[in-house]
C-alpha cells in the first residue's frame, strides 16, 4: 500500500487551469425537465466568496450514473449526460448549472436514497475540497427515509436542502458559522 | 463486484489520509473558510464510488505542452513534468485527466487578480492538461514557475510550486495538490506546504529531479508520482 499524495488548496488563480466552458449546463436549458442549480458561497464572516470552484456530480434522470460500476441494465442509460458539472462563482460570489433532477439512487442494505447531488466546493484558503449534498424540495417522503439525510441532527438537515427561488433551484454554502452547510466526510 | 452494487452495496475507499486539516492560522485565509463543526462521516454508496470519466473528452494534441501554444517560446528553464497516476495499491489509474497550471517563470499568473509586478509573458499561458496512458502515465512540457510573493504575512513568498488537479475512478478520489521542487530555500515560511501535518508527508509533494529522464541541450526532467486513494478490500457491511 502507498500513502495517497496531500490535498493543496487549489488558491485564487484556478480559473486558468479548471476551466468551466461546457461544464455548467449539463442539459441544454431548452431540453425537457432542465433546472437551474444556483446559490451563492458564504464564509464565516458572511461575505461572500468570489473564488469558488464547484462541482457536482450525480445520476440521470432515471438514477443511473454515467460509471461502469453502474451496472443496472434495467436503469435507463442517457447517451450524452455526463452527469459532471463544474463552474466557478462569480463576483457576487454566485454559481449556476442548468441540469435535471436525478432518479433515486440505491444505499446499501438495499434501502434506496433520495435524488442528490453530489457537490465538490474547492477554493482558496480550503486546503482541501470540502464535499456536500443537495437534496430535493420536493421530495419530503424519500428525504424522510434517505439514509443519509436522516441520520443528521434533525436542525442541520435543512442545510441540505435546495428551495425553490424564482423558477431556479436555489442552494446557497455556508462554509463556516450560523447556519454551516453540513460536510460530509468522505 | 456487480452483484453487491445492484444489492446497493458498495466497495468504499480507505480512510487513510496525508492531508492538512481545513483550519491551519498560518494559513491565513483557512480562519474564515474553514467549518467549525466536524465533518458528518459518511459511508460510501454508490454515489461516492462512481465519478466523472474523461476518457473519451477529446485532448489536443499540443494540450500537454506549454512551450508551444503560441507563436514563440516562453522565457524560462524548460522543464519536463512527468510520472505516473497510481491507486493506493500502486496500480496505474488509466485514461485519467490530470489538469495543470501555474505562474510563469518570473513568478506571475496569468490571471486579473494576481497583482505581482513581474512581467508576463505572451508567450506563456500557463495552463495544460492530459489524459494518463494505460500505465498511468503523464507528461507535462513546461518552464519552471518562479517564486512570488503573497499577502499572507510580512515579506511572505510561495515556495516554486505547479498545481495539478485529478479526478481518479471516483467521486471519493477526488485531489487538487501542489508539486514543489527539491531544496527550495523557501519552504520553512510557507504554511501551504507546511499545513501537511507531518513532515514526512509533505515529502510527497516534492518531485524528484530525473538526469534519466532529462533531454541532452533542452529541457530537465522531473518525477512526480500522484498517489490517489485505495480501495478497500471488502464489501462494505451496512
Amino acid at each position: 500500500m502507498a500513502l495517497p499524495t496531500p490535498s493543496q488548496t487549489v488558491g485564487p488563480f484556478f480559473h486558468i487551469g479548471l476551466r468551466s466552458d461546457g461544464w455548467r449546463e449539463l442539459v441544454a436549458l431548452d431540453s425537457p425537465d432542465a433546472i437551474r442549480l444556483e446559490g451563492v458561497v458564504v464564509d464565516g464572516e458572511g461575505e461572500i466568496v468570489d473564488d469558488a470552484l464547484i462541482e457536482i456530480w450525480q445520476a440521470n434522470r432515471a438514477g443511473r450514473y454515467a460509471h461502469p460500476e453502474d451496472a443496472r441494465e434495467e436503469v435507463a442509460f442517457e447517451d450524452g449526460f455526463s452527469g459532471f458539472g463544474r463552474c466557478e462563482t462569480d463576483a457576487e460570489g454566485s454559481y449556476r448549472f442548468v441540469t435535471v433532477k436525478p432518479g433515486p439512487v440505491p444505499a446499501p442494505g438495499g434501502r434506496m436514497q433520495a435524488p442528490h447531488i453530489e457537490v465538490s466546493v474547492l477554493a482558496r484558503g480550503l486546503l482541501k475540497r470540502l464535499a456536500t449534498r443537495i437534496y430535493f424540495p420536493d421530495e419530503g417522503e424519500a428525504n424522510a427515509a434517505d439514509p443519509v439525510l436522516s441520520a443528521l441532527d434533525p436542525e442541520l438537515r435543512g442545510t441540505l436542502l435546495a428551495r425553490e427561488d424564482g423558477g431556479a433551484l436555489r442552494f446557497d454554502i455556508r462554509l463556516q458559522g450560523d447556519g454551516e452547510t453540513v460536510f460530509f466526510d468522505v | 463486484m456487480t452483484d453487491q452494487l445492484t444489492s446497493g452495496g458498495v466497495l468504499g475507499y480507505r480512510r487513510e489520509s496525508t492531508d492538512p486539516p481545513y483550519l491551519h492560522p498560518d494559513y491565513v485565509s483557512t480562519r474564515t473558510r474553514a467549518p467549525k463543526r466536524p465533518l458528518v462521516p459518511l459511508a460510501h454508496t454508490l454515489s461516492e464510488v462512481t465519478g466523472p470519466a474523461f476518457g473519451d473528452q477529446p485532448v489536443g494534441e499540443l494540450d500537454h505542452d506549454l512551450t508551444r501554444q503560441h507563436e514563440g517560446e516562453p522565457l524560462g528553464e524548460r522543464m519536463i513534468l512527468h510520472g505516473r497516476v497510481l491507486d493506493g495499491d500502486r496500480r496505474p489509474v488509466r485514461r485519467t485527466l490530470v489538469e495543470l497550471w501555474q505562474a510563469n517563470a518570473a513568478g506571475r499568473y496569468r490571471h486579473h487578480v494576481d497583482r505581482h509586478p513581474a512581467p508576463l509573458d505572451p508567450n506563456f499561458s500557463g495552463a495544460g492538461r492530459c489524459l494518463t496512458d494505460d500505465e498511468g502515465r503523464y507528461r507535462f512540457v513546461t518552464v519552471k514557475p518562479g517564486a512570488y510573493p503573497w499577502r499572507n504575512s510580512a515579506n511572505a513568498w510561495r515556495a516554486n510550486h505547479i498545481h495539478l488537479s485529478l479526478y481518479g475512478p471516483a467521486f471519493a478520489t477526488r485531489l487538487v495538490t501542489q508539486v514543489f521542487f527539491p531544496g527550495d530555500p523557501l519552504f520553512f515560511q510557507d504554511p501551504i506546504f507546511n499545513s501537511v501535518p507531518d513532515p514526512r508527508h509533505r515529502e510527497l509533494l516534492i518531485c524528484r529531479f530525473d538526469l534519466e529522464h532529462t533531454v541532452p541541450e533542452w529541457a530537465l526532467a522531473y518525477e512526480f508520482d500522484v498517489i490517489l486513494r485505495g480501495r478497500d478490500g471488502t464489501p462494505f457491511e451496512d
